[in-house]
């Protein structure tokens, strides 16, 4: 009896000693926190029609992550990294709600933003109503930037941006790239050209600034019958339009079922062109194998691949090592997104450690603006040569090269690159092959 | 020639339509509901057929001949454990339900087989193609024709031909008189769902050998499968074929137009038909 009123105090006494022990523990990280954060939210479209473009993401933020061990150095000292996913869904007005979520209830100090203008021109339009600076890359930079200007038709009236900057090629580098291929191969430079009614392929196939009067000016006649829909199930009409032009050369800007089904189309009704050049569709492997055998010597623009001669600044991998890894923790094979997604938080680590006072915006947006960086998809820095200076100073261009699919025996595809007059540190893996 | 060629690759595509669209018609003819998953179900029969190939190594077309018997299983469980107790006198009940397993069906496909737009191979039979006046007409098209008849026959004779198409007329016609007879209405709509969905499944390897699908394609087949229902009229399956053809050479006409009128062409026929004809070409009487 007297020892089991004796054991109740003890108890009682190795409790409170072990609570008081849970609660320093507890109490640690929160003393730990004492050290800001810094907090970078990433609008992507990790679901929907574009989410084959974030399939790198889980894999490009981990690396991220473990390379900073969630610390970074900056002028006011160490810092927390933490970085806050939003998916956009594919859909671009809610590509600009989360970026507003981000903004005003997660108060994050930058937003990176990747893939396709429909998800880049929403956030960054935000971004630059808030005050928020903002980082992106992965769509072309006449969408990105053109349209988001007060008057796009007027190039006189056009204005910089304060807060958002992009990285990526230009219209102008597509145009190029690809009649270095078409030039290496005997054509009657006749272009059939296919453009559907979207963002994409009204600005693509616009008369007055898009393919047509470029390629004219390189001595190319294009036959465009007109903007189709997308998802159409029938190409008959174009494949009767370029048999009849007599086209030797396809190109535009296709989503992948288009491709799927003009293609298969155009072989059924016995439409063989030399080259195939297109946009878009033919991006990720996957695309590709659908197609099968026929899909062999397609070609289309690179933006990145495992034989860029780049690399990163963050952990120092070469581009080929990044896709290996890529390929060995995913089990897929790489695609062109990883690299760039890669950078895009490479550019947005430099700028964090450049700036005088991170957490400050202004000081933020103008350490991005000085940015002088060698990434693993090439240099990157505002203000450079080779666009309007008014463009120059929100956008960076990076490296375009051709490439065409090449069919291997165990039916998987190669991407080899065929064209790069442009950009000759990046190794040609081949020369043009016309479709047989 | 080349307008014989538009038409002829219209009527084709309109094949494809109608076989998108029999199922549809089936499950309205007999049972008046509207079943907005039908597109997505058609998507979701693709990616099975793709995994079957892909993970057993099956050629195409026994995957195919494998799966109708389940895909009959799974139309005949959906409807006795799920649609059946939502059909009663409120019609959007139902309409909710099929709407709610559509977002089901497309989230789910997006999980388990991510955004990627894939493809059912035929290998080299897709891009072969025979000599018909003159034309050259892909293979794949003419089979794609030729099952939907075929398909849409072998529909007509069960409807028209046998005991279980008697029943089905019946209730179609009034579920009360029939349970007088002894037949019990709900078993019905059960067997004719599950011939709907072998219906779709047929409809599904066409569209996968034709084009790439994606988890969020379904809701665009749903759309000219319901105007092909609309303009064949509501419940006639002979008229889902004319109204799949009259749909295909339309937008094939258009497109020659312009590629720009191709989906409009299609679409103002349809608009044609709803305000001249609302009861469509072959309205049941």
């Amino acid at each position: 009896m007297s020892k089991s009123t004796m054991s109740v105090p003890v108890k009682r006494r190795v409790f409170l000693g072990a609570t008081s022990i849970i609660a320093l523990i507890a109490m640690a990280p929160a003393a730990m926190a004492q050290t800001q954060t810094i907090k970078i939210g990433y609008v992507t479209p990790q679901t929907g029609p574009l989410a084959a473009f974030a399939e790198a993401d889980d894999f490009v933020i981990k690396q991220v992550q473990d390379t900073l061990a969630n610390s970074l150095e900056t002028a006011g000292g160490p810092v927390n990294v933490e970085i806050i996913v939003r998916d956009s869904q594919s859909n671009p007005n809610r590509a600009a709600e989360v970026a507003r979520q981000l903004i005003v209830s997660d108060e994050v100090q930058l937003i990176v933003v990747a893939s396709t203008p429909e998800t880049t021109n929403p956030v960054s339009a935000q971004c630059e109503i808030e005050g928020i600076p903002c980082i992106s890359t992965a769509a072309p930079w006449q969408p990105w930037f053109i349209e988001r200007q007060a008057n796009p038709g007027d190039p006189a009236t056009w204005e910089s941006f304060d807060y958002t900057y992009h990285f990526f090629w230009g219209l102008e580098d597509v145009i190029a790239t690809y009649q270095g291929m078409w030039n290496q191969l005997d054509t009657n430079k006749q272009v059939g050209g296919l453009f559907p009614n979207d963002a994409d392929g009204n600005a693509w196939g616009n008369p007055e600034v898009g393919l047509p009067p470029a390629l004219k000016a390189g001595g190319y006649t294009i036959t465009d019958p007109g903007r189709y829909q997308n998802l159409s199930d029938d190409f008959t009409a174009q494949i009767d339009a370029f048999k009849a032009a007599n086209a030797d050369i396809v190109t535009g800007v296709v989503i992948p079922p288009d491709l799927t089904t003009f293609w298969t189309q155009a072989n059924q009704q016995g439409y063989k062109p030399k080259i195939a050049s297109i946009a878009k569709a033919i991006l990720f492997p996957v695309a590709v194998e659908g197609l099968g055998p026929i899909a062999n010597n397609l070609s289309t623009e690179v933006w990145w691949s495992a034989s860029h001669p780049f690399t990163s600044s963050l952990n120092g991998q070469s581009a080929g090592e990044l896709a290996g890894g890529y390929s060995e923790a995913t089990g897929r094979p790489w695609t062109q997104p990883v690299g760039f997604i890669h950078a895009l938080f490479e550019v947005a680590v430099d700028s964090i450690k450049r700036a005088e006072d991170p957490f400050d915006p202004d000081a933020l947006a103008e350490a991005i603006a000085a940015t002088n960086l060698d990434t693993i998809v090439g240099h990157i820095e505002f203000g450079a040569e080779g666009l309007p200076p008014v463009v120059a100073a929100n956008v960076s261009k990076t490296p375009l090269v051709g490439g065409q699919w090449r069919y291997q025996d165990d039916g998987s595809f190669e991407l080899v690159i065929v064209e790069n007059a442009a950009h000759p540190e990046i190794p040609l893996g081949g020369t043009m092959e016309a479709i047989e | 020639m080349d307008y014989l060629n538009t038409i002829v690759q219209g009527v084709l595509l309109g094949g494809l339509y109608a076989l998108y669209a029999a199922g549809l018609s089936l499950i309205f003819g007999v049972m008046r509901l509207i079943n907005l998953a039908h597109g997505d179900l058609i998507v979701l029969a693709a990616f099975v057929l793709l995994a079957m190939v892909s993970a057993l190594g099956l050629p195409l077309p026994v995957a195919l001949l494998i799966l109708l018997p389940f895909a009959f299983a799974l139309g005949w469980g959906l409807q006795r454990f799920l649609l059946n107790r939502t059909l009663g006198d409120d019609i959007l009940l139902p309409l909710l339900v099929t709407f709610g397993l559509q977002i089901l069906i497309q989230n789910g496909l997006l999980v388990a087989f991510s955004a990627d737009s894939r493809k059912l191979s035929l290998g080299a039979l897709e891009t072969q193609s025979v000599n018909l006046l003159g034309l050259s007409v892909g293979l794949v098209p003419l089979i794609t024709f030729a099952v939907a008849v075929v398909v849409l026959g072998a529909l007509s004779y069960i409807f028209y031909g046998t005991g279980l198409g008697r029943r089905l007329r019946a209730t179609s016609d009034s579920t009360e008189v029939v349970q007088l007879m002894g037949v019990n209405p709900r078993v019905i709509f059960a067997i004719a769902m599950g011939i709907s969905f072998v219906v779709l499944t047929i409809a599904a390897f066409f569209m996968g050998v034709r084009s790439n699908f994606d988890p969020s394609v379904g809701p665009a087949r749903l759309l000219y499968a319901f105007e092909a229902v609309v303009i064949g009229g509501l419940g006639s399956l002979w008229g889902t074929l004319a109204g799949g053809i009259i749909l295909g050479v339309a937008q094939a006409i258009g497109a020659r137009i312009n590629p720009e009128w191709q989906i409009l062409a299609g679409h103002l026929v349809f608009l044609v038909f709803i305000i001249v004809r609302p009861r469509g070409l072959f309205p049941k009487q």
